[in-house]
């Protein structure tokens, strides 16, 4: 548990040491925003919904890609026997999903503050948001594991996780659509607790699977 | 004879099928009149896939126990023969939606799912083709087909059950994703459950043809070095 929170502060350092990828991604977040803005204007809130979730997904992979990708090989040996490839992956998970977390609040303000506001139930919808910016990041940070170890860029991460997204993303769909209305729907805790459930697959397969991956 | 049975079953199954399928006697129900009888095609291919891609999984996580190069093989041809069943089983459906339905594609949350699942064992394919590593490509290629796996369960079993769908068993509707429930004419049941069978055991012969050839293939290489 100690080590994991080593490698938490370790990602953390380095990112207060290298500002300059927190705040790029800070500007792809507010620039494809500010282009979307140019582009619709202020949209219903059907295609407000799916273009929030969309500018998600192409922010996770962007936010998601580099944590395994700026890793040299030598630095992952050295980790890897000193924390094991178990603690390790997790720390990259909780990291990533606190990182995402941040973001996509951010991405909300912004769609806000730009696209207009036709959410009716402010605090269920940022609920959501949050849940769903962890749920993406999680399926996005395993390939981005995989795709590191392919030697692939984020491309690969993009064909690999795409597909591979879309449980996650039609069930968020479903529950922000019930942010929508005034009226909260029934089965609405079935499908958050489906999503739950999904998350906590992915990080069950990822801490089985990511030693394998890494093993040589 | 006790190594080849299964494949004079597989031929004796889907004659049977075949002849069958077309003559027997059908129940009149709404609209569907003679396109019923694609139950015996398009129906078996999803049996046919989802046994194809598990058995495919399997291997893999034998292959990350013990990485034997053997067991990539299987996994990965496994996997090619599960999208040719895929590929079949949109078609065939295409064809039954535009008679039925009215359009071959109507965004129907099963046809959805089955595109879904072509694309995440597409980018299986290229994964594993974009490394040359033979070691390393066997494991991340499996590591990607078992994660792959999970996630395509929930999305084709699980997820169709909620929404409302053409297809029988969606919300509100008895049965699961493929049939309607213990509707299932008797006389339709007798040529159904051969038709997944012995689809299900053309596709292990295709895809055991296959094995073989790249089995070949490799000991050919690995004779050449």
């Amino acid at each position: 548990m100690s080590k994991i929170i080593t490698l938490i502060r370790k990602d953390l350092l380095l990112e207060i040491r290298q500002q300059y990828t927190f705040y790029g991604i800070l500007l792809y977040v507010a620039s494809t925003i500010f282009v979307l803005y140019l582009a619709m204007g202020q949209p219903e809130e059907k295609v407000w919904n799916g273009l929030f979730w969309m500018i998600q997904l192409f922010i996770c992979v962007n936010a998601v890609a580099k944590s395994f990708l700026q890793e040299s090989r030598g630095r992952m040996l050295y980790f890897y026997s000193i924390a094991g490839a178990r603690d390790f992956v997790v720390s990259k998970l909780l990291f990533n999903a606190a990182l995402m977390l941040v973001m996509s609040i951010v991405s909300l303000l912004l769609f806000q503050l730009l696209l207009g506001n036709p959410v009716q139930n402010p605090f269920l919808f940022s609920g959501i948001v949050c849940l769903g910016g962890c749920s993406l990041s999680l399926v996005f940070t395993f390939l981005a594991a995989i795709a590191a170890r392919a030697q692939q860029n984020a491309a690969m991460m993009a064909i690999m996780g795409f597909p591979l997204i879309v449980p996650q993303v039609l069930l968020l769909m479903r529950i922000s659509n019930a942010a929508f209305s005034d009226v909260i729907q029934g089965g609405l805790s079935q499908i958050i607790l489906l999503l739950v459930a999904l998350d906590i697959l992915v990080v069950v397969l990822a801490t089985i699977l990511f030693p394998f991956l890494w093993k040589d | 004879m006790r190594q080849y049975w299964w494949k004079i079953v597989s031929i004796a199954l889907l004659v049977f099928v075949f002849i069958a399928g077309f003559f027997i006697r059908v129940p009149d129900i709404g609209n569907l009149q003679q396109t019923i009888r694609n139950l015996f095609f398009h129906v078996p291919m999803w049996p046919g896939q989802f046994t194809l891609i598990s058995v495919s999984m399997v291997y893999s996580v034998l292959f990350l126990r013990k990485p034997v190069i053997r067991y990539d093989i299987y996994a990965n041809e496994f996997a090619r023969t599960g999208i040719v069943f895929g590929i079949l089983g949109l078609v065939t459906g295409a064809i039954w939606a535009n008679y039925t339905w009215g359009a071959p594609w109507n965004n129907d949350p099963k046809q959805l799912g089955a595109a879904i699942a072509l694309l995440i064992y597409l980018a299986y394919f290229v994964l594993r083709n974009s490394m040359t590593d033979i070691d390393k490509r066997g494991r991340v290629a499996a590591v990607y087909n078992i994660f792959a796996y999970c996630m395509y369960v929930p999305l084709t079993y699980v997820l169709p059950r909620m929404t409302e769908s053409l297809h029988p068993g969606g919300k509100g509707v008895e049965g699961n994703p493929g049939l309607g429930g213990g509707d299932l004419d008797p006389t339709m049941r007798i040529v159904f459950w051969p038709a997944v069978i012995g689809w299900i055991l053309l596709g292990v012969w295709i895809t055991s043809l296959r094995i073989r050839l790249r089995l070949i293939e490799e000991k050919k290489l690995t004779v050449v070095r």
